[in-house]
């Protein structure tokens, strides 16, 4: 009787395992491996310690004009600290700074939990913060009602109005964006050609212009009388800007999803809105996320440009920040700041994106 | 004109002198073809031949530019509400499967029931499960197609739009993307489901279904129907040169 026995799986040689297998094979495999990581090791200690020096060991933390920087030669983030309620808030009245707290909390509360596998009310949380959250924030910044002092568009500034134009320009972008990728691939010329022409018009020209346009030349063309917020108007701008990038994005991913998906839907009678929304754009949406995230990255920057017609976001505070002879040079500090504040927000949006892509996997890419 | 309709209401599918273009390619010509109620009909044929093309009218994945196809008693035509209509009551296999990758077997299996038929999701479940366990794999519910072999994913298609509840099946080359050792149990699955009285129209170069299962198979080439004869007429004593060409290759090798 000549019965097949496998042979019993052994386990990998101990070169390839533990700290010692990893040092070896990774920075010290080959004698000019050694080198290199001995090179390389040192340039990143070198330039380190300045770095470290200048930010943290011998920086200024506290201290309410220039005077308090004199002593170190390092970096003032005395200077930081005395402003951080104006790179924060803008020209919001300090009495009313409550209300884009909440406002940020609840940011905080809808989105954090997202991070976590088992939060149970995920679902209805996201409703909320597409749906609820923008309502509620709206009525709290922009105040006339329930008793809170109306504020004009002209004060908000900061952190807070950076984060305001890149919420709603993420939030507003993504579905428009659906629609008009769903449009382009239309099967009806009407809606296909109007798609096209509508992506093609503003992801030709620069977002800068859009701005412009949106600020100066429009209140030319409308009617006597009409006019609408200049923040509304700039919300508009970077909205229909991003929704075609976004459009583009999508529309690859929906390019990537093979033709059986659609027949299948098909042949089991799903009509098109419903073989769209269960069974292509779950899909399609999921193989573009980084393409996603890489616009709304791209977007949240985008809104230092708001400058140009008068908004002043975080970067536009800073900048009129370091020019106040109160405090001599703290330009380096007041654009390190700046960056970090941009960076954090980015990375997270990074991170989550990975975290999506790890957990929507269903193990059917191999 | 009264005969003829009831006549048509007694087939499950009916094509009349049905034509098809690809362009400038002329894909299907004049094909007639009545399938009565719980017929088990085999389509074979070289590639390119229009056999695949020919099922796919039926649900109306692809249109036919002349002729008329009726199915259940309703002509397929422009008409979105009637094609819906008749998708709800044929249902397909294809080669590739086309599971939904992001979705459960089991959410695969519910989904339309749900969406189409309006079921509540745990009676949609529960009928999800009695077809898994038809097509024996009920303990791989809750994996992601992703996860099975494609033996398994077949079985979990047929079973997909055995949900439904379907008055015609049809099956485009099921088991053409199969390993050797799986596609048996797929043909188990197809003739468990013949025995049962569905009516099927199956492509397959499984010749040992055919023979099996197959009241009648049909021979397509060039997008004609060439030749058609109950399986064993049709093995044993071919009539048509062509035929007996496609046989001599696909049997003696």
């Amino acid at each position: 009787m000549n019965e097949f026995k496998p042979l019993p799986s052994l386990p990998p040689p101990a070169s390839m395992t533990g700290v010692v297998g990893w040092l070896h094979k990774n920075l010290f495999s080959t004698p000019l491996y050694t080198i290199l990581t001995l090179v390389v090791g040192y340039v990143i200690i070198g330039s380190l310690i300045p770095v470290l020096d200048w930010a943290i060991f011998s920086a200024n933390f506290s201290g309410d004009d220039r005077t308090a920087c004199e002593t170190g030669t390092g970096a003032c983030w005395a200077f930081i600290g005395n402003r951080i309620n104006i790179f924060a808030y803008g020209s919001y009245p300090a009495s009313e700074y409550w209300r884009l707290d909440i406002c940020f909390v609840l940011l905080v509360l809808s989105f954090g939990p997202q991070f976590f596998d088992k939060f149970p009310y995920k679902m209805w949380l996201g409703v909320f913060s597409l749906t609820g959250f923008p309502v509620i924030c709206f009525y709290l910044i922009s105040g006339g009602a329930f008793g809170l002092e109306s504020i004009e568009t002209g004060k908000w500034g900061g952190l807070a109005l950076t984060l305001m134009l890149a919420y709603v320009g993420i939030v507003a972008a993504l579905p428009f964006g659906i629609i008009l990728a769903l449009g382009r691939r239309s099967e009806m010329p009407v809606i296909r050609t109007f798609c096209i022409a509508f992506i093609e018009l503003w992801r030709g020209v620069p977002l800068i212009s859009v701005l412009f346009m949106s600020s100066v030349m429009l209140p030319l063309f409308l009617p006597e009388g009409m006019n609408f917020d200049k923040l509304l108007r700039a919300l508009i701008g970077i909205t229909m800007f991003q929704s075609a990038y976004m459009a583009e994005v999508i529309r690859g991913g929906l390019q990537a999803i093979p033709r059986g998906q659609y027949e299948a839907s098909k042949a089991l009678g799903l009509s098109y809105w419903k073989s769209m929304g269960l069974i292509i754009l779950p899909q399609a949406l999921k193989l573009v996320i980084p393409g996603i995230v890489n616009t709304f990255i791209a977007l949240f920057k985008d809104t230092t440009l708001v400058l140009i017609i008068g908004l002043l976001d975080i970067l536009a505070t800073v900048q009129a920040s370091i020019t106040d002879p109160a405090w001599g040079s703290v330009a380096t500090e007041g654009y390190v700041f700046a960056a970090l504040c941009f960076w954090v927000f980015c990375f997270g949006m990074s991170r989550y994106s990975q975290y999506l892509e790890r957990k929507l996997h269903t193990g059917h890419k191999r | 004109m009264a005969m003829e309709n009831t006549s048509s209401n007694e087939l499950a599918v009916q094509l009349v002198d049905v034509n098809k273009w690809y362009g400038e390619f002329h894909v299907l010509k004049n094909i007639n073809l009545n399938v009565t109620p719980g017929e088990r009909i085999v389509i074979c044929g070289p590639s390119g031949s229009g056999k695949s093309t020919m099922i796919r009218c039926i649900n109306r994945l692809e249109e036919h530019q002349k002729g008329k196809i009726i199915v259940n008693g309703i002509e397929l035509t422009e008409d979105l509400k009637r094609i819906d209509e008749v998708r709800r009551e044929v249902g397909m296999c294809f080669q590739h499967f086309n599971l939904f990758p992001h979705l459960t077997v089991l959410e695969n299996c519910t989904l339309a029931p749900i969406w189409v038929r309006k079921m509540p999701k745990s009676e949609a479940e529960k009928i999800a499960m009695h077809y898994l366990e038809r097509v024996k794999i009920p303990e791989q519910a809750d994996k992601y197609p992703g996860q099975l072999s494609g033996g398994q994913q077949q079985r979990v298609a047929i079973a997909r739009s055995l949900c439904m509840n379907p008055k015609i099946m049809l099956f485009d080359e099921p088991t053409s993307a199969l390993d050797p050792e799986m596609i048996k149990e797929v043909l188990d699955v197809m003739v468990e489901l013949a025995e049962e009285g569905m009516t099927m129209l199956c492509v397959t170069h499984e010749m040992g279904f055919a023979k099996l299962v197959a009241n009648r198979v049909i021979f397509m080439d060039a997008g004609q129907v060439v030749e058609e004869n109950e399986p064993h007429e049709f093995f044993d004593n071919p009539q048509n040169d062509r035929t007996k060409l496609f046989l001599s290759q696909i049997l003696n090798h």
